[in-house]
Protein backbone atom coordinates (compact mmCIF):
# COMPACT_ATOMS: atom_id res chain seq x y z
CA UNK A 1 0.00 0.00 0.00
CA UNK A 2 1.66 3.04 -0.99
CA UNK A 3 0.77 6.46 1.44
CA UNK A 4 0.27 9.92 0.19
CA UNK A 5 2.90 10.69 2.50
CA UNK A 6 4.99 7.86 0.86
CA UNK A 7 4.63 10.13 -2.17
CA UNK A 8 5.28 13.39 -0.70
CA UNK A 9 8.50 11.94 1.16
CA UNK A 10 9.90 10.94 -1.88
CA UNK A 11 9.14 14.10 -3.71
CA UNK A 12 11.36 15.60 -0.90
CA UNK A 13 13.89 13.32 -0.83
CA UNK A 14 14.51 14.01 -4.81
CA UNK A 15 14.34 17.99 -4.04
CA UNK A 16 17.03 17.06 -1.02
CA UNK A 17 18.81 15.03 -3.41
CA UNK A 18 19.24 17.89 -5.96
CA UNK A 19 20.41 20.62 -3.48
CA UNK A 20 23.16 18.88 -2.33
CA UNK A 21 24.23 17.90 -5.76
CA UNK A 22 24.08 21.54 -6.32
CA UNK A 23 26.10 22.31 -2.97
CA UNK A 24 28.71 19.92 -3.92
CA UNK A 25 29.23 20.73 -7.40
CA UNK A 26 29.28 24.44 -5.72
CA UNK A 27 31.92 23.58 -3.50
CA UNK A 28 34.22 21.47 -5.76
CA UNK A 29 33.69 24.57 -8.18
CA UNK A 30 35.35 27.46 -5.98
CA UNK A 31 38.07 25.11 -4.58
CA UNK A 32 38.75 24.54 -8.08
CA UNK A 33 38.96 28.48 -8.74
CA UNK A 34 40.87 29.06 -5.85
CA UNK A 35 43.88 26.13 -7.26
CA UNK A 36 43.39 27.45 -10.67
CA UNK A 37 43.30 31.18 -9.92
CA UNK A 38 40.00 31.45 -11.96
CA UNK A 39 38.17 34.65 -11.50
CA UNK A 40 35.52 33.56 -14.19
CA UNK A 41 34.67 30.34 -12.33
CA UNK A 42 34.55 31.78 -8.76
CA UNK A 43 32.10 34.78 -10.05
CA UNK A 44 29.82 31.79 -11.53
CA UNK A 45 29.96 29.90 -8.29
CA UNK A 46 28.66 33.17 -6.52
CA UNK A 47 26.09 33.86 -8.81
CA UNK A 48 24.83 30.09 -8.71
CA UNK A 49 24.55 30.73 -4.85
CA UNK A 50 20.89 31.96 -5.51
CA UNK A 51 20.03 29.14 -7.00
CA UNK A 52 20.57 26.60 -3.47
CA UNK A 53 18.93 29.57 -2.09
CA UNK A 54 15.11 29.18 -3.72
CA UNK A 55 16.30 25.78 -3.55
CA UNK A 56 16.52 25.85 0.36
CA UNK A 57 13.32 27.17 0.28
CA UNK A 58 11.62 25.20 -1.43
CA UNK A 59 12.39 22.23 0.80
CA UNK A 60 11.74 24.20 3.84
CA UNK A 61 8.15 24.88 2.30
CA UNK A 62 7.27 21.15 1.45
CA UNK A 63 8.58 20.02 5.33
CA UNK A 64 6.13 22.42 6.21
CA UNK A 65 3.60 21.43 4.59
CA UNK A 66 4.04 17.54 5.48
CA UNK A 67 3.89 18.75 9.30
CA UNK A 68 0.88 20.22 8.64
CA UNK A 69 -1.05 17.87 6.25
CA UNK A 70 0.02 14.48 7.58
CA UNK A 71 1.09 14.67 11.15
CA UNK A 72 3.94 12.48 10.87
CA UNK A 73 5.47 10.33 13.78
CA UNK A 74 8.18 7.61 14.32
CA UNK A 75 10.49 7.29 11.28
CA UNK A 76 8.67 9.41 9.46
CA UNK A 77 8.55 12.62 11.81
CA UNK A 78 12.58 12.11 12.52
CA UNK A 79 13.16 11.92 8.47
CA UNK A 80 11.50 15.12 8.28
CA UNK A 81 12.79 16.92 11.23
CA UNK A 82 16.59 15.75 9.78
CA UNK A 83 15.60 17.02 6.71
CA UNK A 84 14.41 20.49 7.83
CA UNK A 85 17.68 20.64 9.94
CA UNK A 86 20.24 19.82 7.40
CA UNK A 87 18.73 21.42 4.83
CA UNK A 88 19.74 24.77 6.31
CA UNK A 89 23.14 23.11 6.71
CA UNK A 90 23.35 22.88 2.97
CA UNK A 91 22.31 26.14 2.18
CA UNK A 92 25.02 27.49 4.92
CA UNK A 93 27.66 25.42 2.72
CA UNK A 94 26.43 27.07 -0.62
CA UNK A 95 26.76 30.31 1.31
CA UNK A 96 30.90 29.41 2.17
CA UNK A 97 31.37 28.05 -1.34
CA UNK A 98 30.63 31.52 -2.24
CA UNK A 99 32.65 32.93 0.38
CA UNK A 100 35.74 30.66 -0.66
CA UNK A 101 34.85 32.00 -4.62
CA UNK A 102 34.85 35.19 -3.17
CA UNK A 103 38.60 35.04 -1.99
CA UNK A 104 39.79 32.96 -4.91
CA UNK A 105 38.37 36.16 -7.06
CA UNK A 106 40.86 38.01 -4.69
CA UNK A 107 43.33 35.73 -5.28
CA UNK A 108 43.11 35.90 -9.42
CA UNK A 109 43.97 39.76 -8.80
CA UNK A 110 47.06 39.52 -6.80
CA UNK A 111 50.76 38.37 -7.74
CA UNK A 112 51.67 34.62 -6.55
CA UNK A 113 52.76 34.82 -2.76
CA UNK A 114 56.46 33.95 -2.33
CA UNK A 115 55.89 31.12 0.55
CA UNK A 116 52.84 28.52 -0.41
CA UNK A 117 50.91 26.91 1.68
CA UNK A 118 50.06 23.13 0.74
CA UNK A 119 46.31 23.15 0.28
CA UNK A 120 45.75 20.08 -0.93
CA UNK A 121 45.12 17.72 1.93
CA UNK A 122 42.52 20.57 3.80
CA UNK A 123 40.84 20.58 0.32
CA UNK A 124 41.04 17.11 0.05
CA UNK A 125 39.97 16.24 3.61
CA UNK A 126 36.44 18.48 3.29
CA UNK A 127 35.63 17.17 -0.16
CA UNK A 128 35.86 13.87 1.81
CA UNK A 129 33.58 15.32 4.43
CA UNK A 130 31.07 16.58 2.14
CA UNK A 131 30.79 13.84 0.08
CA UNK A 132 30.70 11.11 3.11
CA UNK A 133 28.17 13.66 4.68
CA UNK A 134 26.19 13.45 1.26
CA UNK A 135 26.67 9.89 0.72
CA UNK A 136 25.53 8.82 4.42
CA UNK A 137 22.14 10.88 3.68
CA UNK A 138 21.59 9.45 0.13
CA UNK A 139 21.88 5.85 1.41
CA UNK A 140 20.76 6.12 5.05
CA UNK A 141 24.20 4.98 6.33
CA UNK A 142 25.24 5.43 10.01
CA UNK A 143 28.62 4.15 9.24
CA UNK A 144 29.44 6.81 6.84
CA UNK A 145 28.16 9.46 9.32
CA UNK A 146 30.08 8.27 12.20
CA UNK A 147 33.16 8.38 10.15
CA UNK A 148 32.19 12.05 8.87
CA UNK A 149 31.50 13.15 12.85
CA UNK A 150 34.92 11.42 13.46
CA UNK A 151 37.03 12.71 10.78
CA UNK A 152 35.79 16.77 11.58
CA UNK A 153 39.06 17.08 14.07
CA UNK A 154 41.38 16.26 11.43
CA UNK A 155 39.54 19.58 9.52
CA UNK A 156 40.01 21.68 12.63
CA UNK A 157 43.59 21.11 13.26
CA UNK A 158 44.12 21.46 9.24
CA UNK A 159 42.82 24.98 9.97
CA UNK A 160 44.58 25.49 12.94
CA UNK A 161 48.38 24.77 11.67
CA UNK A 162 47.16 26.91 8.27
CA UNK A 163 46.85 29.71 11.44
CA UNK A 164 50.26 29.07 12.39
CA UNK A 165 51.54 28.61 9.10
CA UNK A 166 49.82 32.00 7.77
CA UNK A 167 51.45 33.92 10.49
CA UNK A 168 54.88 32.74 9.99
CA UNK A 169 54.81 33.47 6.43
CA UNK A 170 53.07 37.12 6.68
CA UNK A 171 56.10 37.38 9.55
CA UNK A 172 58.92 36.11 6.21
CA UNK A 173 56.64 38.16 3.50
CA UNK A 174 55.19 40.79 4.31
CA UNK A 175 54.57 42.17 1.11
CA UNK A 176 52.39 39.46 0.60
CA UNK A 177 50.19 40.44 3.52
CA UNK A 178 46.86 40.15 1.22
CA UNK A 179 47.02 36.60 -0.85
CA UNK A 180 48.03 35.10 2.92
CA UNK A 181 44.65 36.66 4.70
CA UNK A 182 42.45 35.16 1.82
CA UNK A 183 44.28 32.41 2.01
CA UNK A 184 43.22 32.40 5.72
CA UNK A 185 39.86 33.05 4.88
CA UNK A 186 39.34 30.14 2.51
CA UNK A 187 40.94 27.93 4.89
CA UNK A 188 38.58 29.02 7.72
CA UNK A 189 35.42 28.77 5.63
CA UNK A 190 36.46 25.03 4.91
CA UNK A 191 36.88 24.12 8.69
CA UNK A 192 33.02 25.83 8.74
CA UNK A 193 31.66 23.15 5.77
CA UNK A 194 33.32 20.47 7.67
CA UNK A 195 30.97 21.50 11.08
CA UNK A 196 27.74 21.58 8.99
CA UNK A 197 28.85 18.27 7.32
CA UNK A 198 28.97 17.07 10.77
CA UNK A 199 25.73 18.46 11.56
CA UNK A 200 24.68 16.54 8.47
CA UNK A 201 25.79 13.23 9.66
CA UNK A 202 24.22 14.20 13.26
CA UNK A 203 20.68 14.56 11.53
CA UNK A 204 21.43 11.30 9.60
CA UNK A 205 21.75 9.41 12.80
CA UNK A 206 19.07 11.20 14.58
CA UNK A 207 16.90 9.85 11.31
CA UNK A 208 18.04 6.36 11.57
CA UNK A 209 18.69 5.92 15.44
CA UNK A 210 16.11 8.32 16.75
CA UNK A 211 19.10 9.45 19.17
CA UNK A 212 20.30 12.88 19.43
CA UNK A 213 24.45 12.33 19.24
CA UNK A 214 25.32 15.88 19.08
CA UNK A 215 27.42 17.11 22.08
CA UNK A 216 27.85 13.25 23.00
CA UNK A 217 29.60 11.40 20.84
CA UNK A 218 31.72 9.85 23.36
CA UNK A 219 28.97 8.43 25.23
CA UNK A 220 29.02 5.28 23.40
CA UNK A 221 29.05 6.30 20.09
CA UNK B 1 3.31 6.15 42.82
CA UNK B 2 2.15 2.24 43.00
CA UNK B 3 0.77 -0.03 40.17
CA UNK B 4 -2.86 -0.11 40.42
CA UNK B 5 -3.18 -2.70 37.78
CA UNK B 6 -0.74 -5.35 37.13
CA UNK B 7 -1.30 -7.99 34.38
CA UNK B 8 0.25 -11.04 34.43
CA UNK B 9 0.78 -13.86 31.42
CA UNK B 10 -3.08 -12.95 30.63
CA UNK B 11 -4.48 -15.49 28.10
CA UNK B 12 -8.17 -15.30 26.81
CA UNK B 13 -10.14 -17.42 24.68
CA UNK B 14 -13.55 -17.43 22.98
CA UNK B 15 -14.87 -20.50 22.68
CA UNK B 16 -11.73 -21.76 20.81
CA UNK B 17 -10.50 -18.41 19.42
CA UNK B 18 -7.46 -17.02 21.81
CA UNK B 19 -7.72 -13.31 21.57
CA UNK B 20 -5.36 -12.70 24.04
CA UNK B 21 -1.59 -14.25 24.36
CA UNK B 22 0.34 -13.98 27.95
CA UNK B 23 -0.27 -10.02 28.07
CA UNK B 24 2.03 -8.62 30.95
CA UNK B 25 1.17 -4.99 31.07
CA UNK B 26 0.89 -2.51 34.55
CA UNK B 27 -0.61 0.99 35.22
CA UNK B 28 0.66 3.00 37.59
CA UNK B 29 -1.75 4.95 39.67
CA UNK B 30 -2.93 8.40 38.24
CA UNK B 31 -1.26 7.90 34.69
CA UNK B 32 -3.17 7.59 31.24
CA UNK B 33 -2.52 4.55 29.51
CA UNK B 34 -2.99 4.69 26.08
CA UNK B 35 -3.96 1.15 24.33
CA UNK B 36 -3.79 1.40 20.34
CA UNK B 37 -4.18 -1.26 17.78
CA UNK B 38 -6.00 -2.12 14.95
CA UNK B 39 -9.00 -3.46 14.89
CA UNK B 40 -9.57 -7.04 16.62
CA UNK B 41 -6.43 -6.61 18.56
CA UNK B 42 -7.61 -7.73 21.50
CA UNK B 43 -7.23 -3.88 23.48
CA UNK B 44 -11.01 -3.59 24.10
CA UNK B 45 -11.21 -7.16 25.38
CA UNK B 46 -8.07 -6.49 27.93
CA UNK B 47 -9.77 -2.99 28.76
CA UNK B 48 -12.93 -5.57 29.78
CA UNK B 49 -10.87 -7.97 31.48
CA UNK B 50 -10.25 -5.56 34.51
CA UNK B 51 -13.29 -5.34 35.49
CA UNK B 52 -14.32 -8.07 34.52
CA UNK B 53 -17.11 -7.26 31.95
CA UNK B 54 -16.57 -9.94 29.85
CA UNK B 55 -18.12 -12.29 32.08
CA UNK B 56 -21.25 -12.11 31.01
CA UNK B 57 -19.79 -13.58 27.74
CA UNK B 58 -20.62 -17.04 28.09
CA UNK B 59 -17.46 -19.18 25.93
CA UNK B 60 -15.37 -16.76 27.29
CA UNK B 61 -12.12 -18.50 29.12
CA UNK B 62 -8.97 -16.58 31.29
CA UNK B 63 -5.93 -17.58 32.59
CA UNK B 64 -2.78 -15.26 34.21
CA UNK B 65 -2.78 -13.24 36.80
CA UNK B 66 -4.89 -9.84 36.88
CA UNK B 67 -4.55 -7.71 40.05
CA UNK B 68 -6.60 -4.54 40.48
CA UNK B 69 -5.92 -2.08 43.30
CA UNK B 70 -4.30 -5.14 45.25
CA UNK B 71 -7.00 -7.50 44.51
CA UNK B 72 -6.58 -11.14 42.10
CA UNK B 73 -10.05 -9.83 40.58
CA UNK B 74 -10.28 -13.73 39.38
CA UNK B 75 -10.65 -14.98 42.78
CA UNK B 76 -13.39 -17.38 44.08
CA UNK B 77 -15.61 -14.63 45.36
CA UNK B 78 -14.76 -11.70 44.21
CA UNK B 79 -17.28 -9.09 44.64
CA UNK B 80 -17.86 -8.15 41.38
CA UNK B 81 -20.27 -4.81 41.70
CA UNK B 82 -17.86 -3.40 43.99
CA UNK B 83 -15.24 -4.05 41.27
CA UNK B 84 -17.24 -2.29 38.72
CA UNK B 85 -17.64 0.44 41.17
CA UNK B 86 -14.07 1.13 41.94
CA UNK B 87 -13.15 0.35 38.10
CA UNK B 88 -15.76 2.59 35.73
CA UNK B 89 -16.14 1.98 32.35
CA UNK B 90 -17.30 4.55 29.61
CA UNK B 91 -18.33 3.03 26.33
CA UNK B 92 -17.27 4.17 22.62
CA UNK B 93 -21.24 5.02 22.37
CA UNK B 94 -22.94 7.50 25.05
CA UNK B 95 -25.34 4.67 26.87
CA UNK B 96 -27.79 7.13 29.07
CA UNK B 97 -30.55 5.61 31.31
CA UNK B 98 -34.01 6.84 29.46
CA UNK B 99 -34.24 9.28 32.62
CA UNK B 100 -33.43 12.57 33.92
CA UNK B 101 -29.90 13.90 33.59
CA UNK B 102 -30.04 14.08 37.46
CA UNK B 103 -31.26 9.94 37.71
CA UNK B 104 -28.47 8.98 35.43
CA UNK B 105 -25.77 10.47 37.72
CA UNK B 106 -27.99 9.67 41.06
CA UNK B 107 -28.43 5.59 39.96
CA UNK B 108 -25.15 4.62 40.72
CA UNK B 109 -24.82 5.83 44.25
CA UNK B 110 -28.40 4.87 45.46
CA UNK B 111 -27.85 1.25 44.34
CA UNK B 112 -24.77 1.46 46.55
CA UNK B 113 -27.14 2.09 49.22
CA UNK B 114 -26.78 6.19 49.47
CA UNK B 115 -30.34 7.28 50.13
CA UNK B 116 -30.28 10.56 51.69
CA UNK B 117 -31.63 13.14 49.05
CA UNK B 118 -28.74 15.99 50.23
CA UNK B 119 -25.88 13.74 49.96
CA UNK B 120 -27.19 12.25 46.09
CA UNK B 121 -27.87 16.38 45.36
CA UNK B 122 -24.02 16.57 46.39
CA UNK B 123 -22.80 14.02 44.74
CA UNK B 124 -24.98 14.77 41.10
CA UNK B 125 -23.23 18.47 41.14
CA UNK B 126 -19.70 17.33 41.97
CA UNK B 127 -19.83 14.86 39.63
CA UNK B 128 -21.27 16.49 37.11
CA UNK B 129 -18.70 19.14 37.33
CA UNK B 130 -16.05 17.43 37.32
CA UNK B 131 -17.15 15.68 33.73
CA UNK B 132 -17.70 19.44 32.97
CA UNK B 133 -21.46 19.38 32.36
CA UNK B 134 -22.78 21.04 35.51
CA UNK B 135 -23.13 25.04 33.74
CA UNK B 136 -24.60 22.98 30.65
CA UNK B 137 -27.27 21.21 32.36
CA UNK B 138 -27.91 22.97 36.11
CA UNK B 139 -31.19 24.04 35.06
CA UNK B 140 -32.51 21.19 33.32
CA UNK B 141 -31.33 18.45 35.58
CA UNK B 142 -34.92 16.70 35.78
CA UNK B 143 -34.60 17.20 31.90
CA UNK B 144 -34.18 13.54 30.05
CA UNK B 145 -30.39 12.49 29.09
CA UNK B 146 -31.65 11.42 25.87
CA UNK B 147 -32.63 15.01 24.99
CA UNK B 148 -28.68 16.16 25.37
CA UNK B 149 -26.17 16.48 22.42
CA UNK B 150 -24.19 13.44 21.56
CA UNK B 151 -20.97 14.98 23.20
CA UNK B 152 -22.94 15.95 25.96
CA UNK B 153 -24.59 12.28 26.66
CA UNK B 154 -20.62 11.42 26.66
CA UNK B 155 -19.85 13.70 29.56
CA UNK B 156 -22.96 12.58 31.06
CA UNK B 157 -21.70 9.21 31.02
CA UNK B 158 -18.10 9.89 32.36
CA UNK B 159 -20.37 11.94 35.22
CA UNK B 160 -22.00 8.39 35.77
CA UNK B 161 -19.05 6.51 36.05
CA UNK B 162 -17.40 9.11 38.72
CA UNK B 163 -20.98 9.62 40.71
CA UNK B 164 -19.55 5.99 42.52
CA UNK B 165 -16.00 7.18 43.15
CA UNK B 166 -13.93 4.68 41.37
CA UNK B 167 -10.16 4.51 41.33
CA UNK B 168 -9.43 3.77 37.59
CA UNK B 169 -11.47 4.59 34.92
CA UNK B 170 -11.70 2.27 31.58
CA UNK B 171 -12.47 4.48 28.84
CA UNK B 172 -13.56 2.55 25.03
CA UNK B 173 -12.48 4.66 22.43
CA UNK B 174 -14.99 7.67 24.40
CA UNK B 175 -14.68 9.96 21.45
CA UNK B 176 -14.74 8.39 18.45
CA UNK B 177 -18.53 8.90 17.53
CA UNK B 178 -17.93 12.69 18.36
CA UNK B 179 -17.35 16.02 16.32
CA UNK B 180 -13.75 17.72 16.69
CA UNK B 181 -15.09 19.93 19.22
CA UNK B 182 -16.97 17.76 21.44
CA UNK B 183 -13.94 15.30 20.89
CA UNK B 184 -11.42 18.29 22.79
CA UNK B 185 -13.76 18.67 25.33
CA UNK B 186 -13.44 14.88 26.60
CA UNK B 187 -9.42 15.20 26.04
CA UNK B 188 -9.30 17.95 28.18
CA UNK B 189 -11.25 16.35 31.07
CA UNK B 190 -8.97 13.45 30.46
CA UNK B 191 -6.10 15.71 31.12
CA UNK B 192 -8.04 16.98 34.22
CA UNK B 193 -9.06 13.80 35.84
CA UNK B 194 -5.43 12.43 35.54
CA UNK B 195 -3.86 12.33 38.70
CA UNK B 196 -6.95 11.58 40.41
CA UNK B 197 -7.51 8.37 38.78
CA UNK B 198 -5.63 5.98 36.66
CA UNK B 199 -7.16 5.89 33.50
CA UNK B 200 -6.68 3.08 30.45
CA UNK B 201 -8.33 4.43 26.83
CA UNK B 202 -8.54 2.71 24.15
CA UNK B 203 -7.97 4.66 21.31
CA UNK B 204 -8.20 4.35 17.15
CA UNK B 205 -6.72 8.30 16.96
CA UNK B 206 -3.37 8.17 17.26
CA UNK B 207 -3.04 11.86 17.72
CA UNK B 208 -5.24 11.26 20.65
CA UNK B 209 -3.69 8.80 22.14
CA UNK B 210 -0.66 11.27 21.34
CA UNK B 211 -1.86 13.95 23.32
CA UNK B 212 -3.95 12.62 26.37
CA UNK B 213 -1.63 9.96 27.40
CA UNK B 214 1.46 8.90 29.46
CA UNK B 215 2.08 5.80 28.37
CA UNK B 216 0.97 3.98 25.83
CA UNK B 217 0.55 0.41 24.91
CA UNK B 218 0.17 -1.40 21.38
CA UNK B 219 -1.72 -4.44 20.51
CA UNK B 220 -1.90 -6.79 17.31
CA UNK B 221 -3.26 -9.96 16.84
CA UNK B 222 -3.60 -10.22 20.29
CA UNK B 223 -0.30 -9.88 21.65
CA UNK B 224 1.47 -6.83 23.38
CA UNK B 225 3.61 -6.02 20.66
CA UNK B 226 5.41 -2.80 22.44
CA UNK B 227 4.67 -0.29 25.83
CA UNK B 228 6.47 2.73 26.63
CA UNK B 229 5.99 6.52 27.28
CA UNK B 230 3.84 7.73 24.63
CA UNK B 231 6.61 10.40 23.35
CA UNK B 232 8.84 7.27 22.86
CA UNK B 233 6.26 5.44 21.05
CA UNK B 234 5.63 8.40 18.79
CA UNK B 235 9.33 9.10 17.71
CA UNK B 236 10.97 6.22 17.96
CA UNK B 237 9.59 2.65 18.99
CA UNK B 238 11.53 -0.08 18.95
CA UNK B 239 9.52 -2.70 17.11
CA UNK B 240 9.21 -2.53 13.28
CA UNK B 241 5.59 -3.57 13.70
CA UNK B 242 4.62 -0.59 16.18
CA UNK B 243 6.09 1.69 13.60
CA UNK B 244 4.32 0.37 10.43
CA UNK B 245 0.97 1.03 12.62
CA UNK B 246 1.46 4.24 13.53
CA UNK B 247 2.89 5.50 10.31
CA UNK B 248 -0.12 3.90 8.49
CA UNK B 249 1.95 1.63 7.06
CA UNK B 250 0.16 -1.49 8.07
CA UNK B 251 -1.85 -4.11 5.78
Amino acid sequence: MTRHLDREIGRLKEAVLNLSALVEESVYRAIRAVEDGDAALAKQVIEEDAIIDQREVFVEEECLKIFALYQPVAIDLRFLVAILKLNSDLERIGDLAGNIASRAKGLAGLPRPSGIIDFAPMFAAAKSMLRGSLESLVELDTKKALEVIRSDEALDEANRANYREVKSLIRAYPADLDALLHYLSVSRYLERIGDHCTNIAEDVLYMMEGKIVRHRLDEGW
Amino acid sequence: MGEVVTVTGLNLWYGERQALHSISLAATEGEVLALIGPSGCGKSTFLRTLNRMNDLIPSVRIEGSVVVLGEDIYRNGMELAELRRRVGLVFQRSNPFPKSIYENVAYGPKIHGEKRRVELDEIVEQSLRRADLWDEVKDRLGASALRLSGGQQQRLCIARALAVRPKILLMDEPASALDPRSTAKIEELIAVLRGEYTILIVTHNMQQAGRVSDRTAFFCDGALIESGVTSDIFTNPQKKETQDYITGRFG
